[in-house]
């Protein structure tokens, strides 16, 4: 476990793909089975056991550490497994050795450099000036607290913990998964704390990454395909053929790309095939250098782009999978899209939510994403849909090197030969030259997108004889996103940020005037955490820490009002009713476009400018109503 | 008279200020008379009328602004008990760089002791801190959490070492802070064998000089010529933190980033930096440390400055102790790295 952890930690801090396709190579190919097969699973979701929650995690804390500490150190580093690896007294902190943690050397002012109290220092203390100073005893006696707070406090004159005991044992992964995997849920706290003592700080923090499912180490399940493929100089193409059929720990995979044993035979019959990405227009300027006969344009939908495929297995049955943009394997989530791969071959196109034919909004779907568990209500409440955009194959046949318009022939035939309420045609967007796309990516309701225009990004441009590359080749796909609506608020809290923004004051609330009962006032309607640059995250941090009122726990209050305050000027894709903001309204996407240490705060927007925005704007179906009760 | 230790020294908007002594102690604006901890620059400004500080601290203030840094210098020899107004004030070693001390102040209420910024961990640049036993201790809480425990120096200098035999194509750069940290780095490389150069950023230069002339061997510690960096393959590089991700530092071939400091222990700090070799090596004291120097001076109060007050300040109330946070201005903050007068000149500025 301990080893898996270290290659975790190195992946962690390692940017360049190359380099961690190189650790990946390294630890596959110096880890026995079955260990290097379960961390496969781990990297590429393949590991199936109950989760531990975050409460399990912090009651195990809270019993070794003070909780008020273990907040304002959680609140700090911002992540909870850290904050746990890091504060959890471990085997390292055994009694260390008197160089390390003794203060060596002679004192240089006389006497001693006595830990206890008045009568040290002796030079440096006249005996009639200075009333003695007994070591103040603990007030609370309670030493495990105390211990676990500071666990070398007592460095040098007490043994640390669990000295008196065999070293605990350290477990490996195959041991933790398999062990997390048959345990009784009641079961789990024990084995966890055990294996939290006997693990070094990395191998503790990989733990908790692991069991609270939350594994993101900056690795795809394909880069991790790819580096098992390249021990045996094979595509990862080649891994993702035979990954179907395969179990964790994989060793027949292994077996096969080491050149100890023959390819697996069971070939994915629905594989997943990587998508091809577009590049962004940043300005109209940029289509100036296009030919617009050359394109073909569609809506861009504010969805979760996914893949469908399907195939027969050797026995002849259907196969039905449901990938993500990365190759993870969600087929498991969409029952209700599964049932709709009737056919052999692969469609990329774009999940939505649709009620009454109309495309719900991101926040809808977003209801629907990441959970666990698929109950006939939530099915029954968010359907899913996909709006497909290319044929990758079918019936056999790779069309990927075909010319996009051939590709869209054949799409246009498969969905209408499907029939399937579950899967629809990416609607074509018709235009003869850029001003004209241009109008209906101001407007796409005027342009055949009716109600749905509020689901829509802007617009995707694909030239007509594009093949299907994977990844994101420059020059044959483009977006070109919506113009965002800005308003300029006043920045009104900060709170420090998680992940890379760990301890900046990085997520931002802010306000817009509206009359308050003493004339106007500041109203919150959102919160933006990006759109800033590193260097401006830290001047807005130094903003924050010199202009606080009060705090709350990781959240500063800073100055606002008409005299002072920050102006943020927030982009936006939209706004909704809430129940949840004061102010009634919540913003979609939101983030900081422009810094305007310049603009009066005085000066920033009202709220009727959302309030406007709303009007027009986003009206939503509540689940399961129909458009008549919605209305 | 003041009755209490508490009672000796009061805030100021320049910092902490003794009324009876009439002094400030590391004042951040220009006062008449001022008592300097330690040279980092948010301690130690210019454009006092007198400065009472350790002759080493003297010399570092004096190499980073110039001889004319103040009007008066005053010497501090450790131990030695001055008498300042109506207080007495001795000095004594703190282990935090080169020079740095503690400041103890006694009136007839008792005792109270500035502490700075201090380590208790060993460090061969410096002499180690030393328990001053008192009645109200004013600690920073630089590393004040829990999380914070920094791990035995020498591992981190062997985990630079290993990259270095793994990658000894690779130029190494270390981001370190240029007064301290860079020459306690450049010590404990020597204390492991490497004897090879250490190649110094020209920020380094004159401090690394004045450590030298302080009688710290430190070796053959030559100053990296622009034109020849994209040689140094394999070499150790020692720069101010700003530097490891500027232009300066892409001139070495397929550079290693590597970073001594304390916050190096939090996986998100690091890699705020870019850092891909993070190195714990901190020259405050962690938070055993801290718990331990608390307890160990007897003091019935404690006041807690710069960094990470809370947590200490709850920490004390659990052990029975009076405790407060003093936000003091100007000194390292909370979610600042330490105190880097190299990369940030105008703190320097603004200090004159």
């Amino acid at each position: 476990m301990n080893d898996f952890a270290a290659l975790l930690d190195r992946l962690a801090y390692e940017p360049r793909r190359n380099a961690k396709l190189r650790l990946l190579q390294d630890f596959f190919a110096g880890t026995p089975d079955p260990e290097r097969g379960w961390a496969l699973a781990a990297m590429t979701g393949g590991l199936t056991f109950r989760e531990a929650k975050p409460a399990l995690i912090r009651g195990l804390v809270e019993e070794r550490v003070d909780p008020v500490l273990f907040s304002l150190s959680h609140n700090y580093v911002g992540d909870l497994a850290e904050t746990t690896a890091l504060i959890w007294p471990g085997p390292e902190e055994a009694p260390p050795s008197p160089r390390t943690r003794g203060e060596g050397g002679a004192p240089l002012v006389g006497g001693e450099t006595s830990g206890s109290g008045g009568e040290g220092a002796s030079t440096i203390e006249t005996p009639s000036d200075k009333p003695p100073h007994p070591r103040l005893p603990p007030r609370f006696g309670d030493d495990k607290v105390v211990e676990a707070l500071s666990p070398r406090a007592g460095r040098g004159d007490a043994p640390g913990l669990g000295h008196n005991n065999p070293p605990p044992h350290v477990p490996t992964l195959a041991e933790v998964v398999e062990t997390l995997a048959t345990t009784p849920k009641r079961a789990l706290p024990n084995h966890l704390a055990g294996w939290l003592d006997a693990l070094d700080e990395t191998g503790r923090w990989a733990l908790l990454k692991l069991v609270t499912g939350n594994l993101r180490v900056g690795v795809s399940a394909r880069l991790a395909k790819t580096a098992v493929g390249a021990l045996g100089g094979h595509e990862a193409d080649a891994v993702e053929q035979v990954w179907h059929g395969l179990k964790p720990p994989y060793a027949a995979l292994f077996a096969w790309v080491e050149g100890r044993a023959e390819q697996p035979e069971n070939l994915n019959p629905a594989p997943f095939r990587p998508p091809m990405l577009s590049h962004p227009i940043e300005e109209e300027a940029d289509l100036d250098k296009l030919d617009p006969e050359a394109f073909s344009a569609e809506w861009k939908w504010d969805g979760i782009r996914v893949q469908l495929a399907g195939g027969r297995d050797t026995h002849g049955q259907q196969v039905r999978k449901v990938y993500s943009r990365t190759g993870e394997d969600i087929t498991e989530a969409f029952p209700d899209l599964a049932e709709a791969i009737t056919f052999e071959g692969a469609i990329d196109g774009e999940l939505l939510i649709l009620r009454e034919h109309r495309v719900q909004s991101f926040n809808v779907l977003q209801q629907r994403l990441n959970r666990k568990a698929v109950t006939p209500k939530l099915l029954e409440d968010f359907p899913a849909h996909v709006r497909a955009y290319d044929l990758l194959a079918a019936d056999g046949e790779d069309l990927r090197t075909l010319p996009f318009s051939e590709r869209r022939a054949r799409l246009e035939a498969l969905v209408t030969h499907l029939d399937h309420a579950r899967i629809d045609l990416s609607p074509v967007v018709p235009f003869a030259a850029w001003p004209e796309l241009a109008a209906a990516r101001a407007d796409p309701a005027s342009v055949g997108a009716g109600a749905d225009a509020d689901a829509i990004e802007g617009v995707m441009l694909k030239r007509r004889d594009s093949a299907y590359l994977p990844g994101r080749p420059k020059g044959p796909w483009w977006k070109w996103k919506r113009a965002p609506h800005i308003v300029d608020a006043v920045m009104m809290y900060a709170q420090r940020g998680h992940g890379k923004r760990s301890s900046f004051y990085s997520d931002y609330t802010f306000g817009c005037w509206r009359d308050g009962e003493a004339g106007e006032e500041l109203v919150p309607v959102g919160k933006a955490y990006h759109g800033f640059t590193d260097a401006e995250l830290q001047k807005l941090d130094r903003y924050v820490r010199n202009n606080t009122t009060k705090r709350f726990g990781p959240v500063r209050e800073v100055t606002h009002g008409h005299e002072a305050g920050l102006v943020l000027e927030i982009a936006f894709e939209g706004v909704q009713r809430s129940t949840r903001h004061k102010s009634g309204v919540a913003m979609r996407f939101p983030r900081v476009s422009r810094i305007r240490w310049d603009k009066p705060a005085a000066e920033a927007d009202r709220i009727d400018v959302l309030e406007r925005i709303l009007a027009r704007g986003e009206r939503e179906i509540a689940p399961g109503a129909t458009m008549e009760r919605s209305e | 008279m003041p009755q209490r230790a508490s009672d000796l020294l009061t805030l100021t908007r320049e910092g902490l200020y003794c009324p009876l002594g009439r002094f400030h102690v590391d004042p951040t604006r220009p006062v008449e008379r001022a008592l300097i901890t330690h040279g980092h620059a948010d301690h130690a400004r210019a454009g006092h009328g007198s400065v009472l500080a350790t002759d080493q601290t003297l010399r570092i203030m004096a190499t980073r602004y110039g001889e004319d840094f103040c009007e008066r210098r005053e010497e501090a020899k450790l131990g030695e008990r001055m008498r300042i107004g109506d207080v007495t004030v001795f000095f004594a070693p703190a282990g935090h760089v080169l020079g740095s001390a503690q400041i103890a102040i006694e009136g007839e209420g008792g005792r109270i002791v500035v502490s700075g910024d201090y380590k208790r961990a060993p460090d061969p640049t410096c002499l180690p801190f030393e328990v001053v036993p008192c009645d109200v201790f004013i600690t920073e809480a630089t590393f004040g959490l829990p999380v914070f425990r920094h791990p035995d120096t020498r591992d981190e200098v062997r985990k630079l070492l290993d990259s270095v035999k793994l990658f000894p194509e690779r130029a190494h750069i270390v981001g370190a802070y240029a007064l301290g940290k860079a020459q306690r780095v450049m010590a404990l490389l020597r204390e492991e064998g490497w004897d090879r150069p250490i190649h110094l950023h020209g920020a380094m230069e004159r401090l690394t000089a004045l450590y030298k002339d302080e009688g710290i061997p430190l070796g053959d510690t030559p100053k990296v010529v622009a034109a020849e960096r994209k040689d140094l393959h394999g070499a150790i590089v020692l720069c101010p933190p700003s530097s490891i991700q500027d232009v300066w530092s892409r001139k070495f071939p397929d550079p290693v980033t590597a970073f001594a400091s304390g916050w190096m222990r939090v996986r998100a700090r690091a890699r705020q930096k870019g850092v891909e070799l993070p190195l714990v090596i901190s020259d405050h004291s962690d938070w055993p440390d801290l718990c331990r120097t608390i307890l160990d001076t007897g003091a019935e109060e404690v006041w807690v400055t710069h960094g990470q007050e809370d947590a200490l300040v709850h920490w004390c109330g659990t052990r029975g102790l009076r405790a407060k946070p003093l936000h003091l201005l100007g000194y390292g903050d909370d979610g600042e790295a330490e105190p880097d007068p190299a990369a940030s000149p105008a703190l320097e500025e603004a200090s004159s």
